[in-house]
């Protein structure tokens, strides 16, 4: 008589009630209006910010993301963003085989600065064999080849006022040619280089040809590709938007992209 | 707070017995953690959209064999675990959405936040619950290790540790006889389980895999992602492991509708507990 508590008219009315709350599912596109609004967008990006305060004031700022060796590679290394800029300037480049490229350093430095791929790789290289992180899950590890960013700032002469660093590139998207930035730390750190080759190849286009950024502790979006030049600015107000980078200004990326 | 350190059951056999089971620590993380775990659980099958494939090791991209992987053909959506395969049109890899809209997004719009495709809300929604998360939980942990509701009310005495017992407590959960009288005050040695399980082994896990995905923190602490065996490892973890969060909601929430919901609920919104009547028998 006691082994079973629950009578079946009960459980059977306990069932209707899941499905009233089965019912509720359409208030789910409530959440988007809460999604939009923009003080609880101002909340949730704080989250950004205790992230990157936390990793920046708990962690080694100068750790080295692992290096890997060559039995690690992927087999196939998959680019991410653009893989084929647009344009008749950029197709000529491609054409030439790069010869006449230039990068720029400029900004608040004491010589501007331009060079010709030539230049780059007649100074000291560096090569790294690292995991390429996309903001969407996927990972790759690949070897890279390039200058130290530091290299070209400290020929260039960072002034004090320096405070971040943006990238220009030839790729356009839509409206606008990419951009990225990011602070001194990342920008001096040993492992930050612009790389011209990859798995000790010539950079594919698709990944970036002639020249891209290697930020080993971020997500692939800061990862500049086809670079065409590095500025040094005292704020990011005045870079697009002033999030400081093409996603971060058109869907809110988070700026700092270590997490 | 004046509370009773252990359910207390008045003595006497006045029924029904009331017994306060919950203080109030334990209300405030349950009904954080139940809308903290629901967002993280939407947002980050939105983050999940944007590459619906899971990998083992330290790498995994479109030309890696994927363990797990959600798709569409264009007819179709479907599900494949290793060999194994299904249809899932409707539900996963083809849908249609609430405009009547055919999508071709793994997860379904009612299953993510937001409910169209967009991983840079996704991510902002996760990263910040993320925080409530771990702040959370280690708070309770600490109140658990020294406010003695862990040596109260979770510590698995020795007898119950014993096979028989936990067979038989398992044989009543199968037949739906719960606990009654004085017993249903404590957990059985099930709950005991289940509750240490998601407090000090799944909750952990899901926060240690998904700072293992953060290529800041794996600079900083190689070490933690070297445990899950690599990046794509610790992401194939977490998803799992949230899917034994599901697994464990499903069952607590059946639980709860078949012990009797709105005295389960009221306790853990007041914290007093209207205790069975005993059926009067040994327990």
């Amino acid at each position: 008589m006691n082994g079973i508590i629950l009578p079946r008219r009960q459980l059977i009315a306990r069932a209707g009630g899941l499905a009233a709350a089965a019912g509720a599912l359409p208030l789910l596109a409530g959440c988007d209006a809460i999604n939009d609004a923009p003080a609880v967008r101002k909340i949730l990006s704080m989250g950004e910010v205790m992230h990157q305060h936390s990793q920046r004031a708990l962690t080694d700022r100068n750790a080295l993301a692992r290096e890997f060796t060559r039995a690690d590679l992927s087999p196939v290394f998959r680019p991410n963003g653009t893989r084929l800029p647009e344009g008749a300037a950029y197709a000529a480049h491609a054409a030439r085989g790069f010869a006449d490229w230039r990068v720029t350093v400029s900004g608040l430095v004491n010589k501007p600065l331009s060079l010709s791929l030539a230049d780059l790789r007649a100074m000291p290289q560096r090569t790294q064999i690292t995991r390429h992180d996309c903001v969407e899950g996927w990972s790759a590890i690949g070897e890279w080849t390039g200058v130290q960013l530091s290299r070209l700032l400290a020929a260039a002469g960072l002034r004090d006022r320096a405070r971040f660093i943006v990238f220009r590139c030839a790729d356009r998207i839509g409206d606008a040619n990419y951009y990225e930035s990011c602070d001194l730390i990342d920008a001096l750190h040993p492992q930050t280089i612009l790389a011209w080759a990859l798995n000790r190849q010539v950079l594919p286009i698709a990944n970036g040809a002639p020249l891209r950024l290697r930020i080993e502790r971020q997500l692939g979006y800061k990862h500049a590709k086809y670079l065409t030049g590095i500025e040094a600015v005292a704020s990011l107000d005045s870079i697009g938007s002033g999030k400081g980078g093409y996603w971060e200004d058109r869907v809110d990326y988070e700026w700092y992209a270590g997490i | 707070m004046a509370a009773p350190e252990i359910p207390v059951v008045p003595s006497g056999t006045a029924p029904p017995a009331r017994v306060y089971r919950h203080r109030l620590p334990t209300r405030i993380w349950h009904w954080i953690n139940a809308i903290t775990l629901l967002i993280l659980l939407m947002s980050g099958l939105m983050i999940f959209n944007a590459h619906p494939r899971l990998y083992w090791g330290e790498y995994g991209a479109n030309p890696d064999p994927a363990w797990l992987a959600i798709g569409s053909t264009p007819k179709t959506g479907y599900l494949r675990v290793g060999e194994w395969r299904i249809e899932t049109t409707g539900v996963l890899g083809r849908w249609t959405d609430a405009a009547g809209d055919e999508q071709t997004w793994a997860i379904p719009g009612w299953a993510t936040i937001p409910t169209s495709y967009n991983l840079a809300d996704g991510r902002r929604w996760h990263l910040f619950f993320a925080w409530v998360l771990a702040i959370g939980l280690t708070l309770y942990m600490l109140w658990s290790l020294f406010g003695g509701h862990l040596r109260k009310n979770l510590h698995v005495r020795r007898a119950e540790w014993s096979p028989r017992h936990i067979w038989r407590d398992i044989r009543d959960h199968a037949r739906l006889r719960f606990p009654a009288g004085e017993a249903a005050a404590r957990y059985n040695i099930l709950q005991k389980l289940s509750y240490i399980s998601v407090i000090f082994i799944m909750l952990p896990l899901m926060i240690a895999t998904g700072l293992s995905m953060s290529p800041g923190f794996n600079a900083a602490a190689p070490w933690l992602v070297d445990l899950f065996g690599g990046r794509q490892s610790a992401r194939s973890i977490h998803f799992l492991v949230a899917f034994g969060l599901v697994a464990f909601f499903l069952v607590h929430i059946v639980m709860v509708l078949l012990a009797g919901p709105v005295n389960e609920v009221r306790s853990m919104v007041t914290g007093w507990f209207r205790l069975p009547p005993d059926r009067g028998e040994g327990a």
